[in-house]
């Protein structure tokens, strides 16, 4: 290979560099057990094949932010966007061990849990405020979203100017309401989906195309 | 001696003298005693954030659960728009709120315009 050609492979290389965008980190945030980490693992498997973390019924089975990167999503027109899916502990203001052990969890192992919950969500907040370019805001649709946490998350998300999505997720269970979150947030989209069931999943990758490209 | 809850309610013009980490130290500290805070005006939502990361931080096993806080919501139609702020409009911000320690306080009802908590002494 020639000196002009290696020169211009590194030259465009170094350019290339320089002028790519870095690619947006989606958080998914809201309270414990809306299914987040559900919904992380569909996004990822259905467009790498892989997972991100293994989800529980007993909350804050995630207590650290797990970042999955290059998720390429793309539509039948050809839209195509490149993510990073930022899965994220649940937010809340009030840890007690002593939850976790209605769930059978021993002392020792639910005092544990409790303090990596708290670290994990001070890290999901520290991460809200530095490092995330766009929301998925999740919510059980069978549970009541006028709690404290969703208005003070969406209202810190907004805050920020951040981009947000909000999935009324479960929509699979019998007691669903999604209308209900879509009257508690009407500023922002609401998308009802079965993170599980994978129910309408395809309506929600249509508006992150739309939202976060 | 009468069983009960002290109630330390917060003016609007101290909270405005104070900068994020006092208030949020200010709050906390009160609310580990036992003690129910209440803000003319509320936080800001990077005070919000600060005070819930601040608080899992303090939160122990058999001590500290973390807090329970009601506020109203942000009115959003009363924040004034692109003309309203180069005219010196201030944005309302954040309303009345209420803190207290988790083991303590409960939220019974909460709508838009209405709060109602119980409280319990230690």
């Amino acid at each position: 290979m020639n000196f002009f050609v290696r020169t211009r492979k590194k030259l465009s290389k170094i350019l290339k560099a320089f002028f790519r965008k870095r690619q947006s980190r989606i958080g998914i945030y809201g309270p414990p057990n809306a299914g987040k980490t559900t919904l992380s693992n569909r996004i990822v498997r259905d467009w790498t094949g892989d997972v991100v973390g293994p989800v529980s019924e007993i909350p804050h089975e995630t207590r650290r932010a797990r970042r999955k990167e290059g998720i390429v999503i793309s539509n039948s027109n050809g839209n195509t966007l490149t993510i990073d899916i930022v899965d994220t502990p649940g937010v809340t203001t009030k840890i007690d061990y002593k939850e976790f052990m209605e769930y059978g969890l021993e002392k020792e192992e639910a005092i544990k849990r409790a303090r990596e919950a708290t670290e994990g969500v001070a890290e999901a907040m520290h991460w809200l405020r530095e490092d995330i370019d766009g929301v998925i805001y999740m919510l059980d649709s069978t549970q009541d979203p006028f709690t404290q946490v969703n208005i003070m998350l969406v209202g810190i998300i907004e805050s920020r100017k951040l981009p947000v999505l909000i999935v009324a997720n479960k929509n699979d269970l019998p007691d669903a309401a999604p209308n209900r979150i879509r009257s508690a947030f009407p500023q922002h989209p609401v998308i009802s989906i079965s993170g599980l069931e994978g129910n309408n999943v395809e309506e929600l990758y249509e508006k992150m195309l739309d939202y976060f490209g | 001696m009468i069983q009960g809850v002290q109630i330390d309610l917060i003016s609007a013009e101290r909270l405005d003298r104070m900068t994020v980490m006092e208030k949020v130290r200010l709050i906390l500290d009160d609310v580990m005693e036992g003690n129910i805070v209440v803000l003319e005006k509320g936080l800001s939502p990077n005070e919000q954030s600060q005070l819930i990361e601040i608080t899992m931080r303090e939160i122990t096993p058999d001590g500290f659960s973390g807090i329970e806080m009601e506020t109203y919501s942000r009115d959003n139609e009363a924040k004034p728009g692109f003309f309203g702020r180069l005219m010196g409009k201030k944005d309302p911000g954040a309303r009345l709120t209420v803190i207290g320690p988790a083991d303590q306080m409960k939220t019974i009802r909460k709508d838009k315009d209405f709060i109602s908590t119980w409280v319990s002494s230690r």
